[in-house]
């Protein structure tokens, strides 16, 4: 126990205490991951979620761009449109 | 962190100066993670949804309504002028809280201003100091580097940021992200009823 406290004490008590901090963000993150939310155990790595991570938002900026490809063309060919979903939006 | 202080007299003064840094570095830490739980609650509210729907409503409406305005440069109200609203608008509803919100709505700004600032960004790295390292130093995690550096690239204004700071970052776009795209579903849905 001494032994760990001398290392953390000679890199400036830095590593040590930020390494479990870093696993609990990196478990909270991967609790927002669709793909690694069952398997909450310890099985999946640091590097795994980074990399769940980096897909889901490669995904997620995908969707957008889907959508707004979808909205630009629902909002060229509707005019009055822009009333009704105002209207149905205030009305929920 | 008394008993620490006990067991090792040797390095008094020393030892209560390094661990109010330890607490001090907790406590943010401690910060971060509540702030991720904030995340995931604030931005998966019904509330917070209708309001991004409404606000991003009345932006893409502008851009209509005055094709000649500078977000239509490239077609009017095509599809990047409408990512690029919605992605302002998202921004806007993070209220400033973070970083990659506040990179959106600056950048916008800078690339209007400048269009080959983004160019200058490509940084190439010099290899002759890496080789006069040590090897270990080199090879010590390098694929998880490699992802924590790719994540900094997707997440907005999160380059050169510590994993903490960059994790916490990741944790709000990704929920705004999906917020996001509720909301875009949605108002598809309305217009094409």
């Amino acid at each position: 126990m001494s032994s760990r406290r001398s290392r953390s004490r000679q890199s400036a008590g830095v590593s040590r205490t930020s390494d479990e901090q870093i696993n609990d963000l990196v478990s909270k993150l991967q609790e927002l991951l669709p793909e690694l939310r069952r398997r909450r155990s310890d099985k999946v790595s640091a590097g795994r979620v980074l990399q769940e991570t980096c897909n889901y938002i490669r995904n997620l900026h995908k969707e957008v761009d889907d959508l707004s490809e979808r909205l630009s063309e629902l909002l060229e060919t509707t005019d009055s449109a822009q009333a009704a979903m105002i209207r149905t939006l205030l009305s929920q | 962190m008394a008993s620490s202080s006990i067991s090792n007299p040797e390095a008094g003064p020393n030892r209560s100066r390094e661990s109010k840094c330890k607490r001090r570095r907790r406590m943010a830490i401690e910060n971060r993670i509540e702030n991720v739980k904030i995340a995931k609650t604030k931005w998966n509210t019904e509330a917070e949804q209708q309001i991004y729907s409404l606000k991003l409503m009345e932006a893409l409406r502008r851009i209509r309504r005055n094709p000649s305005s500078p977000a239509a440069e490239v077609y009017p109200a095509g599809r990047s002028a409408i990512r690029r609203t919605a992605d302002r608008v998202l921004a806007i509803a993070a209220r400033g809280r973070t970083r990659w919100s506040r990179s959106i709505l600056t950048s916008r700004l800078s690339m209007k201003l400048d269009s080959n600032r983004h160019k200058k960004h490509k940084r190439l790295k010099v290899t002759g100091d890496i080789r006069s390292k040590k090897p270990v130093a080199r090879k010590r995690l390098p694929a998880v580097q490699q992802k924590v550096r790719f994540l900094g690239r997707l997440v907005p204004g999160c380059r050169e940021l510590s994993l903490p700071k960059l994790l916490e970052e990741a944790t709000d776009y990704i929920a705004a992200l999906e917020m996001q795209v509720r909301a875009m579903t949605a108002v598809a849905g309305v217009l094409n009823s």
